[in-house]
């Protein structure tokens, strides 16, 4: 790294607590406090940043280096997955610093959240929980070099301005390079919070603005960019393990000698899995070590293993369907209930009923699990692909006994992450292995194989609903059971029910004006490890609502998007908790309230987009959903065809998005497009499911996602702004959801056929005969 | 030992003659920007060109290539070609996680380099054995029409 030590750039003249906000108690186990064991809400509440553990920073001295070349380090805390992150927060910190973009660079934090504050990179919260830190944090920057600079010139501060990587004394025209002050500047004190002076909007020069270029793109193209495969040390050794193919499952026998005859095997080793529920740890099993990967991997096609499989070799994902049916055939938990549905049924004029099915995702992100690790001297150290480092750390002591300061969590470049990085298992397994090889860096590599049958699966689901339409056909009542098991299940013993997060990701949460309503969660069992997939509950809930709202407007014989806008009601902003949403992704709820005035401008962007009720030919379509998740409104319109042969073309979607002031639009604009196409895949080809407990599909032949074919021919996406203040939303997730429902009311519109059950494959073959 | 030529230079390696030129490339010639993404020559992401076809790399015994010149993503540029979609593709921003980007970047350079023309549908076809799991297709789509269009203007 160029430039003076990170440490030099300031001096703080607050201390390190100074800087801190929201230091939670609570211990180490935030994220299976915040989704299990204990009750989140029963304590008071802390939102958006200063709810997460470790909360954030603002300190120009931790994020910030300033060499005298002039050249400027940003420590970026937050995992880059391909959500632009690295860039767009050294948007924010550049803006504010007044710094030439050109003269940016980015180096990646290890884990230290007592440092650098939370660095758990989910729920599409980095910008919203890291912009106002950030900017305070180059600002106060910007105005050290002030200070330094009039402090050369004696001249009074206020006539010093920082203007594109140089201070000029405004009266005589004076300049003086940012290199040139970077040392005076340094042994200044950090201005306090309040004497900081943000920039206004207008003067943004990054932010908001498509000026700058992604930070790591010439890397990327050029072959340097560094992954979790791709650190690369002397005398390394390369792993791979053989895992019990069912959650739970143990090994009873071991025979290897065959493995140890191949060339390059250097040793066989037992790892141990750890009682279920087994949270972040490994699954156990039999890991191969040798002198390459190729070597590990042939290694272990010879290995001879016997596996004890446990309760979980009953799950079979053909008999949990309808399991999950018959539990949503009865009354179940109920979630929230206003007026009387069963009175409402009994004098309705129609009576709509559907069930829909949601399969098991893998998130399959382009580079499965993989990370290297070294151990010496009772101090680790991992290079790993990790959205969570903090919780790696811990575990990474807690499992080799170590004290936490002696274990290292460098974060490289994410292949891909979609939740599947925020489970620290496969670091693990490098750790332990690392540690019977003391001296030498050892990787693990996840095979494709391995990825999609070991991986923290997206949930699978079962949504019922029930609806009436009055004399009008304007709609009565509405009960929506949803049965789905639970990613508690992962932390404790298994609830049987969707959490409080889960609860809020659509379904509780829904915002629509009915007279007579109830949601009910009836009980489902995890026999799988359960885990966060891009987007998450919010998948399953937005499909049965929306495919819901359509089906009704349906039985109505009304326009889809005249009857979605009526349904919404007149604009207004509701209170979550006022919905049972206790969680509203972990934001306040008088600052993120659920703004169906937000809800309608996007309707009615996509849709005018679209050219909605515009005339096609049989076999043609335009459907439309809408979905609020991660405090931000995306709707979309899909232009379908539906070919004779039941392939699917999607000519364009028109995506209309509000996710309030947009720092990095082009970002915004690439989330877009991948949820979009992500959201596709999901709906039409991508299913994990479970026979005798083992997952069926071993690579991507047989858990298929979207390729360029499926693909729109044009993603359009609309940004909607906002009218009057609101805070940032979220923008790595909120895409997802209502692709899947758009594309169902789509195919509907084309065809007259309702889908249900996902993924849709083939079932659109011979449509024009029926 | 088996010698491989690698981005124009000779390399004596080690490894089994069965040994994926993958693993070679990177576990023992040591170049990381051909990545791992199947095994099975399913997703693209360790494409690289053998006497410049484009090549799956996981499931191309080393032995395969041996007197034949094997092309990565790290020489991509000396390839008028290469360097013109590796331009494309930071004009239009296309990479998000960027772990797949080498691969689509060798398809597309094999693919214009056979077909300086490609329409969209053979655009698709070349592309589709290729998989980007952010879901970036429709700007390598359009960079590689961006690359192909800079390339016909400096011939012209």
């Amino acid at each position: 790294m160029s430039g003076t030590d990170i440490n030099d750039f300031a001096v703080a003249n607050l201390s390190r607590r100074g800087f801190l906000k929201g230091v939670a108690a609570g211990g180490a186990l935030l994220i299976a406090a915040s989704w299990g064991a204990r009750d989140v809400f029963a304590e008071e509440r802390k939102y958006g940043a200063d709810g997460m553990e470790h909360g954030w920073v603002d300190d120009p001295k931790v994020f910030l280096a300033l060499g005298a070349d002039g050249l400027v380090t940003f420590v970026c805390s937050r995992s880059e997955m391909g959500q632009g992150v690295r860039t767009s927060l050294a948007m924010v910190v550049a803006d504010e610093l007044e710094a030439d973009w050109a003269m940016m660079r980015v180096v990646q934090a290890p884990g230290d959240e007592q440092r650098y504050g939370n660095q758990d990179t989910d729920g599409s919260r980095s910008m919203r929980h890291w912009f106002e830190p950030l900017r305070r944090c180059g600002a106060a920057a910007r105005q050290m070099l002030e200070q330094a600079a009039a402090e050369r010139w004696q001249v009074p501060v206020g006539e010093c301005r920082a203007e594109l990587h140089k201070i000029v004394h405004v009266p005589s025209g004076r300049s003086l390079g940012y290199g040139e002050l970077a040392e005076a500047a340094a042994a200044l004190p950090v201005p306090a919070r309040d004497s900081l002076r943000l920039k206004a909007p207008e003067r943004f020069r990054y932010i908001g603005k498509e000026s700058t270029r992604s930070i790591d793109g010439a890397d990327i193209v050029n072959g340097r960019a560094v992954y979790g495969l791709d650190p690369r040390f002397e005398n390394m050794l390369y792993a791979v393990v053989a895992r019990p193919p069912v959650y739970g499952g143990k090994l009873k026998a071991l025979e290897a000698s065959a493995a140890l005859q191949v060339p390059g095997v250097v040793r066989v080793v037992e790892i141990a899995g750890s009682p279920l529920p087994s949270e972040f740890q490994p699954l156990g099993g039999v890991a191969v070590v040798a002198s390459n990967t190729w070597a590990a991997i042939k290694g272990r096609q010879a290995l001879q293993l016997d596996w004890e499989d446990g309760a979980n070799a009953v799950y079979d994902s053909v008999a949990y369907r309808q399991a999950m049916s018959a539990a949503a055939k009865a009354p179940g938990k109920v979630v929230r209930e206003a007026g009387d549905v069963e009175a409402a049924f009994a004098g309705a004029g129609r009576l709509v009923e559907a069930e829909y099915y949601i399969p098991h995702l893998a998130q399959a992100p382009m580079e499965p699990p993989v990370a290297t690790a070294y151990f010496a001297d009772g101090a680790c150290e991992v290079w790993a692909p990790s959205q969570a480092p903090q919780v790696t750390r811990e575990r990474i002591a807690e499992r080799l006994g170590i004290p936490f300061d002696k274990v290292k969590v460098n974060v490289t470049l994410l292949g891909g992450g979609f939740g599947r990085k925020s489970k620290p298992d496969f670091i693990l397994e490098a750790a332990v292995l690392a540690k019977e090889f003391p001296g030498r860096h050892l990787r693990v590599q996840w095979t494709r194989e391995d990825d999609l049958q070991h991986s923290y699966f997206h949930t699978v689901s079962l949504e019922y609903l029930r609806g009436a339409l009055d004399a009008d056909g304007k709609p009565s009542a509405w009960l929506h059971r949803s049965v789905a098991p639970s990613i508690g299940a992962l932390f404790g013993p298994d609830p049987r029910h969707e959490n409080a997060v889960e609860l809020g990701m659509g379904f509780v949460s829904m915002p629509y004006a009915l007279p007579n309503l109830r949601l009910e969660n009836p009980e489902a069992a995890a026999h799988t490890r359960v885990g966060w997939y891009r987007s998450v509950s919010n998948i399953p809930h937005a499909f049965a609502v929306q495919s819901f709202i359509a089906e009704l407007a349906a039985a109505a014989g009304r326009d889809h998007r005249d009857f979605l806008l009526e349904l919404l009601g007149p604009a207004r902003k509701i209170d979550p908790h006022s919905l049972g949403d206790t969680w509203n992704h972990g934001e306040s709820p008088t600052l993120y309230p659920i703004d169906t005035g937000r809800l309608r401008a996007v309707i009615e962007e996509a849709t005018r987009q679209a050219g909605w009720g515009r005339k096609l030919p049989r076999g043609r379509g335009l459907g439309l959903a809408v979905h609020y998740s991660f405090v931000t409104y995306v709707a979309v319109v899909l232009d379908v065809e539906v070919r004779d042969d039941g392939t699917l073309v999607v000519h364009r979607a028109d995506m209309a998005v509000d996710c309030g002031p947009q720092v990095n639009p082009e970002r915004i604009r690439s989330q877009m497009e991948g949820a979009c196409v992500m959201g596709l895949g999901n709906t039409v080809v991508s299913e994990i499911s479970f026979k005798a407990g083992r997952v069926q599909q071993s690579n991507l032949h047989q858990y298929e996602v979207a390729r360029m074919p499926l693909a729109p021919k044009t993603i359009a996406v609309h940004p909607v702004r906002p009218t009057g203040e609101v805070p940032l939303g979220g923008v790595g997730e909120p895409g997802v959801p209502p692709v899947g429902p758009a594309l169902a009311n789509a195919i509907f519109a084309a065809t007259g056929r309702r889908i249900r059950d996902l993924p849709i494959r083939d079932q659109l073959k011979g449509w024009r005969e029926a | 030992m088996i010698t491989l030529n690698l981005n124009g230079k000779d390399h004596s390696l080690d490894v089994p003659q069965d040994m994926p030129l993958l693993w070679a490339i990177r576990d023992v010639a040591g170049y990381s920007g051909t990545k791992f993404g199947c095994g099975m020559g399913l997703c693209g992401a360790c494409t690289v060109h053998v006497d410049g076809q484009a090549t799956r790399a996981c499931v191309t015994p080393v032995s395969v290539a041996v007197g034949k010149k094997v092309t990565t993503l790290e020489a991509l540029h000396a390839d008028p070609v290469g360097q013109a979609l590796q331009a494309a593709w930071l004009e239009l921003g296309v990479a998000q996680c960027g772990y797949c980007q080498g691969g689509q970047l060798m398809t597309a350079t094999a693919l214009l380099k056979g077909n300086p023309n490609p329409d969209e549908a053979q655009i698709e076809t070349a592309m589709a054995g290729n998989v980007c799991r952010c879901g970036t297709y429709n700007r390598i789509r359009a960079a590689i029409q961006v690359a192909a269009g800079k390339l016909r203007e400096s011939r012209a």
